[in-house]
């Protein structure tokens, strides 16, 4: 589904092309993760967004209309979820069963959509697509309201970090587009939400099979009078709660062309640099002034989150990969044990005692898992003894690595706070990680880890992680 | 639900705040993150190589490659799978950049192919691609041992291509299996593999054709004069505008080809590449026309067209 605009060509090429390249210069990207259980309708609201945004072209219409005939579930009409659910297999079983995204533009931003399947099996698919997210859109079926899955769905994004939630309550047709119906579920909802820390709930009714309340408002409830779905998405803050965390690059490549040359390649995670800001490699802990930012382009006078630089610094110090450049004044803690919250991928159980490969930013460690200090109920939060964990659990274990590395906690930052584990044998990817500020007990002040003393030392944090993790 | 909850850390002197002009353009952002992927392949691969294809994707990757790794050269070799049919013009920008740039370009036919003369004409699009770019791209993997390839496929030009990872697994038997993908959250890429196996690398995946077009605009990437609007030699088939590149096509009796003002929209073999009715000859003017096109880039593909489902069987065939 290629991007194009809904309007026509340019009338007057040359004015029409630089009115939308300085439109399109300035438009913002938003990434959004949907959610719902299956049969809630979800890949019908994206064919419908889709659709209604004009981003399918008529060779996929007569596609779509020759599908619909063959596996499409709406009767003589044209089944929308068959523009998004892509495979083979999908298309027999009626099913999504793998993240998909999806790209589309209107006028005012592109979006990325993280399309995630709602059956319990694929958690981690949903991990994955709210890693990524600023904006969660939730389905419910207006006639079934909450349910366990709603409650898991909520959790896992609020863990994943996301703060801005949509309640959309589908098949509002189905029932009748009672206001109470539809009352009732979002009072649900917020009395659930409430320790999940969101700072936006927007609950709006709508209908993916007809289009109301989609991408136009809907006529058929005139008590709503909030908006459709995609003008709040046109308009939700895109990085809002972006914390103004310090500078941070792991090192992926040194770039040592000649003798003359030795840069530090890496994508910037978050915060800003300039030529002469003093800079600290960690774990090793040597410091040094950034003398330059080279780009293919040219030097920078400043660089910043999410953009993709080499690092001349000003001593011969040796960085190599896997180490980080920090900001010297805010430093990562480093650390050989983890406290994480893991979402277990792999198919195979995992106990304490196994060793898997950890993936921390550009670092490759051995870890062991020491402790499984709980599992966590999906739709509770609630922590829980456990002595194993299978497929698609959430647990907070303890990792003991066998070398020092540089993290920060998930909370402050879900670059430098992020980890995958890797089964040695099979090489999947076992499990993704969220790191946990360390306990105050445990936050042992040295001159190995003042950020981690500051942190703690900073109140409100615990706290807010106390809310975060449900404890 | 209180919006009291972004109010927390204490600020630092390294904390700048973050302004609207600080914020990166869409293009910039989807730059950076092809570079961070082609840095973190070469970082943990031992003998990656980018597939070539001569197409603008092809180009696009091409130029991020170059950016990912300068000053220094780029680390890897390029691999171009030649079925033989590809236009005259396309094979003749590939030497003209090569020599260029100066790049290390494997070129690869599958000789078994060869040898038996299979071809889009004699054969049919299904087979010609089965043997002539699945099964070359395979040899051309083993003889080579490469254990991780590029390619410039992206997301927004298929339903199964969606659901692609940027890295991507395949078997020793180069099979792809869309139940088991691994998850790929954060930037945080798994490029582990057991013996035999490899990696596709797909570092255009969040682009889109409106992006390509876009990027090559602003950046001034070379691109094969094809894309652009010209009078060429066209008969029609099956309701696709086929160029007669040369004599190897054959017409049918009092088919005579027309001169028509004609472009592509992607390149592949010539006889299974449809043409479109176009005077945009300069890029704003076809960026134009991608905004305000009726149809997918793919329309013109013949072989996405051999039944439901084409794409993704062939993929799981190995195909790129």
């Amino acid at each position: 589904m290629t991007v194009h605009q809904a309007p026509t060509a340019f009338t007057d090429r040359a004015s029409g092309y630089a009115a939308f390249l300085t439109a399109h210069r300035s438009k913002a990207v938003l990434r959004f993760i949907a959610c719902g259980s299956v049969d809630d309708g979800k890949s019908t609201l994206i064919g419908r967004l889709l659709h209604d945004t004009k981003q399918i072209f008529d060779d996929q219409i007569s596609a779509l209309q020759r599908d619909s005939r063959k596996h499409g579930t709406q009767g003589q009409e044209v089944d929308l979820a068959l523009l998004v659910d892509g495979l083979q297999a999908e298309r027999e079983q009626g099913i999504t069963i793998d993240v998909a995204y999806r790209f589309f533009s209107t006028d005012k931003r592109s979006f990325i959509v993280a399309d995630t399947p709602g059956h319990e099996q694929y958690t981690r698919n949903m991990a994955t697509g709210a890693s990524t997210a600023d904006v969660a859109v939730i389905l419910v079926d207006a006639r079934q309201g909450l349910t366990r899955q709603t409650r898991r769905h909520a959790l896992l994004v609020s863990n994943l970090g996301i703060r801005r939630v949509v309640l959309a309550v589908n098949k509002m047709d189905l029932a009748g587009w009672a206001q109470g119906t539809f009352d009732g579920i979002v009072a649900g909802f917020s009395d659930f939400a409430r320790d999940l820390k969101f700072s936006e709930v927007k609950a709006i009714p709508l209908s993916a099979k007809n289009g109301d309340n989609v991408v136009d408002a809907g006529v058929a409830a005139p008590w709503y009078t909030g908006g459709p779905l995609l003008t709040y998405l046109e308009t939700v803050p895109v990085h809002a709660e972006a914390l103004n965390a310090p500078f941070r690059m792991a090192v992926q490549w040194v770039n040592r062309p000649n003798s003359e040359f030795r840069g530090y390649s890496g994508r910037i995670a978050s915060g800003r640099v300039r030529p002469g800001d003093s800079v600290t490699v960690q774990p090793s802990g040597r410091t040094s002034t950034v003398a330059r930012i080279h780009t293919a382009d040219g030097d920078l006078p400043e660089a910043g989150e999410d953009e993709s630089v080499t690092l001349v610094l000003a001593d011969q110090i040796d960085a190599s990969r896997g180490q980080v450049i920090v900001a010297t004044d805010a430093p990562m803690r480093v650390t050989e044990t983890l406290d994480a919250r893991l979402f277990w991928a792999a198919e195979t159980d995992l106990s304490p005692g196994a060793s898997l490969f950890a993936k921390i930013g550009t670092a490759t460690v051995t870890a062991t898992v020491e402790r499984i200090v709980s599992r966590i109920d999906p739709e509770t939060g609630k922590p829980g003894p456990a002595e194993r964990l299978s497929a698609n659990d959430i647990a907070d274990v303890s990792l003991r690595l066998d070398r020092p590395v540089a993290v920060d906690a998930y909370a402050e930052n879900r670059e430098t706070g992020s980890l995958i584990l890797i089964d040695r044998e099979t090489t999947d990817t076992a499990a993704l990680g969220l790191v946990q500020a360390p306990k105050a007990t445990a936050a042992t002040p040295g001159a190995a880890m003042p950020g981690a003393a500051k942190a703690a030392d900073g109140g409100g944090l615990l706290a807010r992680l106390g809310r975060l993790f449900g404890r | 639900m209180s919006a009291a909850l972004a109010a927390a850390v204490p600020p630092s002197a390294t904390m700048r705040a973050q302004t609207a002009a600080d914020r990166l353009s869409h293009l910039k952002r989807l730059e950076a993150e092809s570079i961070h992927i082609f840095r973190e392949t070469v970082a943990e691969t031992e003998n990656p190589v980018m597939l070539y294809s001569i197409g603008k994707d092809s180009s696009v990757l091409l130029h991020l490659a170059l950016k990912a790794f300068a000053p220094g050269r780029l680390p890897f070799p390029l691999l171009h799978v030649d079925t033989t049919w590809k236009f005259r013009e396309m094979i003749a920008f590939r030497d003209a950049r090569a020599k260029e740039l100066g790049l290390d370009l494997l070129i690869h036919t599958n000789p078994d192919g060869l040898a038996r003369g299979v071809g889009p004409v004699s054969h049919g699009s299904e087979v010609h691609t089965d043997v002539m770019k699945t099964q070359a791209l395979r040899q051309a993997l083993d003889r080579h041992k490469f254990d991780a390839a590029f390619g410039g496929a992206r997301r927004d030009e298929e339903a199964s291509r969606a659901k692609e990872r940027i890295i991507s697994l395949r078997t020793a038997q180069h099979r792809w299996d869309p139940k088991r993908q691994r998850a790929e959250p954060w930037h945080l890429y798994n490029l582990r593999k057991k013996r035999g196996e490899s990696l596709r690398v797909f570092p255009l995946s969040n682009w889109t054709e409106l992006d390509i077009w876009l990027y090559i605009e602003q950046e001034n990437i070379p691109i094969v004069p094809l894309y652009f609007a010209k009078e060429r030699p066209v008969v029609e088939r099956d309701g696709q505008l086929i160029m007669v590149d040369d004599a190897r096509l054959p017409l049918a009796p009092g088919e005579t080809p027309q001169q028509r003002l004609v472009r592509f929209r992607t390149l592949g073999c010539y006889p299974l590449t449809g043409a479109v009715e176009s005077d945009a000859a300069t890029l704003p003017e076809i960026i134009g026309e991608t905004l305000a096109a009726r149809t997918s880039e793919r329309q013109g593909r013949v072989i996405d067209k051999d039944g439901a489902g084409a794409m993704e069987r062939k993929k799981q065939e190995g195909y790129f």
